[in-house]
């Protein structure tokens, strides 16, 4: 057996989980990614994307709402401005 | 664009950690930390919860099986079972059967006989980061794949126990993974019933001769040889045997493909209409080197590289070393199986000085083949193009 595997699969101790340290980056409307997003998934998500038009964050914003019943606000301009600026293309 | 040549650097971290590397997959925003997680070596993080982890491409070349340690991990929903009792673990078998039954580990491996596979992996969406144009999902390059030995029970013996009820079309199977949020669907799969009974699918417990790692579905997963990871349920405990056509998010919705031959469409244009994706396409690649390595002129060296289809059987695999002008054809080495990656290597002597573009071509017992200019699909599915290798011959 390798080392790697010599301990019990069905019985991990937490401190051996690497801490998430990844956050939304600054910008206007980052806390409210922070708030929204952080919820189902970690921001690598959003981060890791190709630079995509805003009507890729429109659509994303929206099937997370429908698809994954995220719950998010009605009016997300904010939150699509903020993720086109900081994640995608103008 | 050129693809750039794999660069691993170090990210200066907080002092008192260890430096962490990081590593650059040859497509825009390709930056990627390599962390370590349980009962892995550092990998390539695409995500952190959901753990989603790539496989760093050199690993193809310690050999034909990939160590659990590197294996890729790809997770939907993050509540993961972090702590699992394997005394009070039950795969339940239910639904539409005559005797439902909740089958303990040790039931399993005591009343069914006891096989094996070397089956490929893959995710659905490996090497998603090279279409263009670039569609939206996990951003990875060509190492969401992976090579073990599984061994387990047939389902269909399981099945068989159970006893199918007329009208039997599909097995729902679930896993432990949850979503946070009960709204949202539940990563659940289903198999139609003539494949869960051809008896080439597994019950597996074990990869590679060890325990499943946590994180590739311990203490249980589904193996379903030649068809593409998203079926391959991790953690499974229920098995639920229906009539109708199961439409769960992640069947009537997730991860389909154009209802066109080969799966793809004009790019960037949308598909009338979609269906399920099933089975493997057939790929290959070269692992001895990769992008930017360095080969001495007139030296004789030998290229090798791995090929895998579906299952029909590797029957060929030719080698260019001029952009494509050119083929020769490679040896094939060990057959470990039809479902197996299968290893192969090609004599080289480069003759000229410069960049030479290397490119290997698999076919298959139906003549199936790679294409030489990519398919591409909205969901930026079953890449399976003709891939390149550019060296530097010095
Ligand atoms: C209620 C849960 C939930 C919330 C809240 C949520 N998401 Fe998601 N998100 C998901 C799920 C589930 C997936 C699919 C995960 C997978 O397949 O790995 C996903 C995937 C994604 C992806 C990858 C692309 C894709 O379509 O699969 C992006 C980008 C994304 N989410 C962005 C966001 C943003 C931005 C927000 C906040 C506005 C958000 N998410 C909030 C559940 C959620």
């Amino acid at each position: 057996a390798s080392p790697a595997m010599s301990q019990d699969s069905g019985n991990i101790p937490d401190s051996e989980w690497p801490a998430e340290t990844n956050v939304y980056k600054p910008g206007q409307g980052a806390e409210l990614a922070q708030a929204l997003c952080m919820n189902c998934h970690s921001t690598e998500y959003v981060s890791t994307q190709p630079p995509m038009p805003r009507k890729f964050w429109e659509a994303t914003v929206k099937k997370m709402k429908d698809k994954y019943a995220a719950p998010l606000p009605e009016d997300m301009t904010v939150l699509v401005d903020y993720l086109t600026a900081t994640y995608g293309v103008k | 664009m050129r693809q750039t040549a794999l660069a691993v650097g170090t990210l200066a971290g907080v002092s008192h950690l260890p430096a962490e590397e990081t590593i650059t997959l040859p497509f825009e925003n390709g930056e990627r930390r390599l962390v370590k997680f349980p009962q892995k070596r550092p990998l390539i993080l695409l995500t952190q919860r959901p753990p989603q982890l790539e496989t760093p491409f050199s690993v193809f070349r310690e050999g034909v099986l990939t160590p659990n340690d590197a294996f890729f991990v790809r997770y939907h929903l993050q509540n993961i079972p972090r702590k699992i009792d394997v005394k009070t673990f039950r795969l339940e078998v239910k639904g539409l059967v005559k005797s439902p039954l909740a089958l303990s580990l040790d039931e399993l491996k005591t009343q069914f006989e006891n096989t094996e596979v070397v089956a490929v992996n893959q995710c659905s969406g490996n090497s998603r980061g090279f279409f263009k144009p670039r569609v939206g999902g996990g951003q990875l390059a060509h190492g969401a794949m992976g090579n073990a030995r599984w061994r387990g029970v047939r389902l269909k013996d399981v099945l068989n126990k159970a006893g199918l009820q007329e009208g039997a079309k599909q097995v729902v199977c679930n896993g432990l993974d949850t979503a946070p949020l009960p709204q949202t669907p539940d990563f659940i799969k289903a198999l139609e019933v003539d494949h869960a009974l051809d008896g080439e699918i597994l019950l597996a417990w074990e990869m590679n001769g060890e325990p499943l790692p946590l994180l590739n579905g311990y203490p249980l997963r589904l193996v379903v040889p030649g068809y593409f990871g998203t079926y391959w349920i991790k953690h499974l405990n229920e098995l639920t045997v229906v009539k109708d056509a199961f439409d769960g998010f992640f069947m009537a919705a997730g991860y389909r493909i154009p209802a066109t031959p080969g799966g793809c469409i004009e790019p960037g244009t949308t598909p009338a209409s979609t269906v399920p994706i099933t089975q493997f396409t057939i790929r290959s690649f070269i692992t001895s080197h990769e992008t930017g390595a360095k080969v001495e002129k007139g030296r004789a060296i030998q290229l090798s590289g791995i090929a895998f289809d579906a299952g029909r059987g590797i029957t060929d695999v030719t080698v260019s070393d001029d952009g494509g002008k050119t083929w020769r054809t490679a040896v094939l080495g060990k057959d470990h199986g039809r479902y197996s990656f299968r290893p192969w290597t090609f004599d080289w002597a480069p003759s000229q000085n410069g960049e030479v573009e290397l490119k290997c071509r698999a076919t298959n017992r139906l003549g199936e083949t790679q294409p030489l200019e990519p398919l591409w699909n909205p969901a930026g599915y079953m890449r399976n193009v003709v891939e390149t290798t550019r060296v530097s011959v010095g």
